[in-house]
């Protein structure tokens, strides 16, 4: 159980280092489907035992609904709506943001021990869910069509969800739903932003919008 | 022991070519065709030997000593290395340094063996070589940092020695992430799909075979019988982590670390069926992204 507990965050990890180096998109929301499913699976495996488990179910049941098929499903659909394939260049480059996500993932790991939290069920919890939002923040920032930008948010929120389930014990279960809707919503209207982006320009270059018009 | 020592060093010397026959019957496997037979490049060597070498006017002494040194120096390499889990034939503390770099003497002497030749093309080919190869080093040096980190013991023989079977169970995923990151490595510094294709002759995007167009004859037997020398010692790395860490007794490691090498061929063969080769200006992403999953795992290691 441990072992296998370590091998789904080091997944996640790695799953966050190869979004940040992969141009398709098509790969890229598969791979994040992915981790949307290792993340639905991790509060079960986190589950304290002879502890009831109803609300780690609902939770990984939700978690693994949202962001390992709903939300996937909508992006592929934008993609084959928008008949993009990927990324072609980046603000910052495939490269130098794999290299920063592997320091942000080196520092993760090595100063989370520092910080003052309620005591992990796990070691490599909250090193995770650092590194996993420093890998969404700054595949939100460094990209420039808007699919890649939401996948990036979808990134960071998975991170936060990891990071949640270090009070999962205190938390209750209307605030987790609640979560896992709004972010549901994010993306739904996210969705429809791109829609408009790609109607508007003929494409999901958000570099588009800064550009003056006339 | 000595026996055994024995054996490995006949393996070493004879088993290299069947790995590239069973690359090369995988493959054909894939595309659905018959293939040649397995040991087709023991017949390819053979028949290379027997052949004249023709010399350009334009070359000196530095062309004809390049694939003698080149295959030397693999050579050399692969007595650094314990096989089947059994002691290395040399081992020192540090050794792994000198294993990278007799891998790095044979390329360089490959490459200067090319820029000899006075042809730009061959120019260009020892320029992308070397270009790819100081991206894979860092990768090769990490994996062995993990490995050495792992077991506790800075020399090869140590490292592949019997503390691996401990430090699987201690340090599983990094062990994992670093036999990931050396299997790509081993790809690019084999010069094999996704980063180069041994087949190709296309200007284009050859990059290894460039370097050895203007040898011929016995010269170019001994090239190919190095790289496929080196492909061996890089299967015998990946069987030894992967495949046996825990086994004990010497026949079946033996065993396991004959099956592990063979599988490490097939497997180099289904990622040449399945991918399709990189764009030149992908292969950088590819090899630090080697390097990116070993570093994790030194920073599992140190945690």
């Amino acid at each position: 159980m441990a072992s296998l507990l370590e091998l789904a965050f080091i997944l996640v990890v790695v799953i966050d280092l190869f979004v940040l180096a992969s141009s398709r998109m098509g790969a890229a929301i598969r791979v994040v489907a992915m981790q949307g499913v290792v993340l639905g699976a991790l509060p079960l495996l986190l589950a304290p035992p002879g502890h009831p488990l109803g609300h780690y179910v609902l939770l990984a049941g939700g978690a693994l609904a949202i962001k390992g098929v709903l939300i996937p499903w909508l992006m592929f659909r934008a993609i084959r709506e928008a008949s993009i394939r990927r990324e072609m260049d980046p603000v910052v480059g495939f490269v130098p943001s794999m290299v920063l996500g592997g320091i942000g993932v080196a520092l993760a790991f090595a100063f989370s021990g520092r910080l003052p939290l309620p005591e992990p069920a796990h070691p490599f919890l909250v090193p995770t869910a650092l590194s996993t939002a420093w890998a969404g923040m700054l595949l939100v920032v460094s990209r420039r069509k808007a699919v890649n930008q939401v996948l990036g948010f979808l990134v960071l929120e998975n991170g936060v969800f990891v990071f949640g389930l270090l009070l999962s014990g205190f938390m209750p279960m209307m605030v987790e739903a609640g979560v896992l809707l709004d972010l549901f919503a994010a993306v739904f209207v996210m969705g429809i932003v791109m829609f408009h982006i790609n109607r508007e320009f003929s494409s999901l270059d958000t570099e588009k919008l800064s550009a003056l018009k006339d | 022991m000595l026996l055994r020592t024995a054996y490995h060093l006949a393996a070493l010397l004879v088993l290299p070519p069947l790995l590239l026959g069973v690359v090369n019957r995988t493959k054909a496997f894939f595309a659905g065709r018959a293939g040649p037979p397995l040991v087709q490049p023991y017949l390819d060597l053979w028949k290379l030997l027997r052949k004249g070498a023709v010399y350009s006017r334009t070359t000196s002494w530095v062309f004809r000593a390049g694939p003698v040194i080149g295959l030397a120096s693999i050579a050399s390499a692969g007595l650094l290395l314990a096989m089947g889990g059994a002691p290395a034939a040399i081992s020192f503390a540090g050794d792994f340094v000198l294993f990278a770099y007799l891998l790095g003497l044979a390329r360089f002497v490959t490459a200067l063996a090319a820029l000899d030749t006075g042809s730009a093309f061959e120019g260009m080919g020892a320029a992308r070589e070397v270009t790819f190869a100081s991206l894979a080093e860092p990768a090769v040096f990490l994996v062995l940092l993990v490995l050495a980190r792992a077991t506790a013991s800075l020399s090869l023989g140590g490292m592949l020695g019997p503390q691996l079977g401990a430090a699987w169970a201690g340090a599983a995923p990094a062990l994992l992430l670093a036999a990931i990151s050396l299997f790509v490595v081993a790809l690019a510094e084999n010069a094999r799909i996704p980063v180069d294709d041994p087949n190709t002759h296309l200007e284009l995007t050859m990059i290894h075979e460039v370097m050895v167009l203007d040898h011929g004859g016995p010269d170019l037997a001994l090239i190919q019988y190095g790289a496929a020398l080196k492909l061996f010692l890089f299967g015998a790395i990946l069987s030894r982590i992967v495949f046996l860490p825990g086994v004990t007794g010497a026949l079946a490691q033996e065993a396991l670390f004959l099956l592990g090498v063979l599988a490490f061929a097939v497997g180099v063969g289904v990622v040449e069926s399945a991918m399709a080769r990189l764009r030149m200006v992908r292969i950088p992403q590819l090899l630090v992204g080697a390097s990116v999953l070993s570093a994790f795992a030194i920073v599992l290691l140190l945690r």
